[in-house]
């Protein structure tokens, strides 16, 4: 029994994401492969090489690999599909992407965000924006998973597999790649992130924002926002964090005049440690908190500052 | 130009559903039940297609119970012009209703089919990619523009970390995201109007599809819930239980 791991990177390196959905491959039993279809990815080939657990990495390097386009990536894992019984990816915008695709080629369903392995057939997701947790089991021969990566532990490093490089498939010339736009910032990734500073639409405005980041620079941390706040335009959509949003578990969460919708709630309450900030004692964020402070943000944020020196 | 435009009757999403008692599934008995909200979008955006001159037909799809007839009367409200209800009780995993919907495309033969990312019911994220795999047209998944043009579509898509654009050639399949509109209020003329809108009827055999779920559920319970902490009384003492007590900082 062997499982293949579509890694999700940028070519020069390996996502995080990965080394999660690694994790639960090793849970599933058998042998881990590893493909990296990339463009001149030999370091994210390198780094996938390099977690434990992962026995050999396939390499498909080709132009057409370079900006993940669904299609082609998709095509790569069907090509070497036959040699295994589990084909897992990381449930982000990356691995969603993909799966499906090859599973509705495989004639297989697909086991969604993965939070669990209770067996080789048998897996834990969650479903209704995490208000429930249910335990599935698919009858089909191979089982196309994506992997919450919140739900495994990173693996760690220490491995050393074979490299082997593969055959690209051709490109599939139906879509292609135009542009990208990240936004650049110094602060870690928000799913990456080990304390994530949150605000809502208590915040009020965007510009008010900027009272979270000399508290997001101290902390070293990655900033978040409710859906609120993102609807209401105070910031770029891929700060949301939420059941529609990223799905986060840092060790520390800090929410700041986030009330704590339910669908908030679906993507942050995993975190080892929550702190909330409201001025509402009866806001729902306080039955999820570690620690609670009812006051004024804008008085609480800068003594909080202050406090941490 | 023809869009598909496939949507799901799901549990209202102000609805706080509960687990059954003998945790078989979720208690949807008289709940209210509503369009799943990336569909509504997905319908918006193909009526603005239609207005903008680009589509000439919208056609929604619903698969599930005869009371889909219900979405799909809204989806006419909003703008569709006709739908088409493939009716059965089985339950319906996004493998089975990507193959039925492919039948339905492969008869309709649209340039477009624009779905809804996800359904907020069994959250799968799904459908889209497979219908576009079964039909071996390209995607765009996650949308937040959409712009036709000279035989291509060009979708900015919400990827991590930011935005990205692709452009994909005709026919292609579309995925929404949550910003990529707002839809309009129903009206009430356009509620009467959509009554009169033809709506027709088809079963899973007669398109010759095999709908037998293949992920069984075993059980559904409730999350293991965080118990409330604590209220502390200034940032001094918050600072210092984040340190000695929790060690996150």
């Amino acid at each position: 029994m062997t499982t293949l791991v579509i890694a999700e990177h940028d070519n020069a390196s390996l996502k995080g994401s990965t080394a999660n959905t690694v994790t639960a491959a090793t849970q599933c039993g058998g042998d881990v492969h590893v493909l990296v279809a990339g463009f001149n990815c030999g370091a994210a080939a390198d780094a996938a090489s390099k977690l434990a657990g992962v026995s050999k990495v396939l390499v498909a390097d080709a132009a057409h690999f370079a900006d993940g386009l669904a299609e082609n990536i998709a095509a790569q894992v069907l090509a070497i599909a036959a040699g295994y019984d589990h084909i897992l990816a990381p449930a982000t915008a990356y691995g969603k992407n993909i799966s499906p695709r090859v599973a509705a080629s495989l004639d297989v369903a697909q086991v969604s965000e993965i939070t669990k392995v209770i067996s080789a057939d048998t897996f834990e997701r969650p479903i209704y924006a995490g208000n429930a947790i249910a335990t599935v089991q698919s009858s089909d021969a191979k089982k196309v998973i994506t992997v919450r990566t919140t739900g495994f532990d990173a693996a760690a490093a220490g491995g050393s597999a074979a490299i082997e490089n593969i055959t690209a498939v051709a490109d599939s010339g139906k879509s292609s790649f135009v542009s990208r736009e990240v936004a650049k910032s110094d602060r870690p990734e928000l799913t990456a992130a080990k304390i994530i500073v949150s605000g809502g639409r208590g915040m009020g405005s965007g510009d008010n924002f900027k009272i979270l980041e000399p508290l997001a620079d101290k902390l070293g941390a990655a900033m978040g926002a409710s859906r609120a706040a993102v609807d209401a335009g105070y910031v770029p959509n891929d700060w949301q964090v939420g059941q529609t949003g990223k799905i986060v578990a840092p060790s520390l969460y800090i929410a700041v005049g986030i009330s704590g919708a339910i669908q908030h709630l679906a993507g942050m309450k995993d975190s080892k440690t929550i702190v909330a900030i409201n001025k509402d004692p009866e806001a729902p964020i306080f039955s999820v908190a570690d620690y609670g402070i009812v006051g004024d943000l804008f008085e609480v944020v800068p003594a909080l500052i202050k406090e941490l020196g | 130009m023809k869009i598909l435009v496939p949507v799901k009757r799901v549990v209202d999403y102000n609805v706080k559903v509960r687990v059954k008692s003998d945790h078989s599934g979720m208690d949807i008995a008289n709940v209210k039940m509503s369009m799943n909200p990336f569909d509504e979008i997905a319908i918006e955006e193909a009526v603005r297609l239609k207005e903008s001159g680009v589509a000439t037909e919208i056609i929604a799809i619903s698969c599930g119970v005869a009371q889909c007839q219900e979405t799909l009367r809204t989806a006419m409200a909003i703008g569709a012009d006709r739908g088409i209800l493939v009716e059965t009780d089985v339950e319906l995993q996004p493998l089975a209703v990507a193959k039925l919907l492919k039948a339905i495309a492969d008869k309709e033969q649209p340039a477009l089919i624009i779905l809804g990312k996800q359904a907020i019911d069994d959250d799968c994220n799904q459908t889209g990619q497979m219908l576009a795999a079964m039909l071996g047209w390209p995607q765009a998944t996650f949308a937040s523009k959409v712009v036709v043009a000279d035989g291509k579509v060009s979708v900015t898509r919400e990827v991590d970390g930011g935005l990205e654009t692709l452009s994909l050639t005709l026919p292609a399949i579309v995925t929404t995201d949550l910003r990529l509109n707002e839809p309009r209020y129903v009206t009430l003329p356009n509620i009467m109007k959509a009554k009169k809108k033809q709506l027709d009827n088809v079963k899973p055999a007669d398109l010759g599809v095999d709908a037998t779920p293949r992920v069984k559920t075993l059980k559904v319970v409730e999350p293991a819930q965080r118990s409330a902490g604590i209220i502390v009384p200034d940032v001094a003492t918050l600072v210092a239980k984040l340190k000695n007590e929790a060690k996150v900082i």
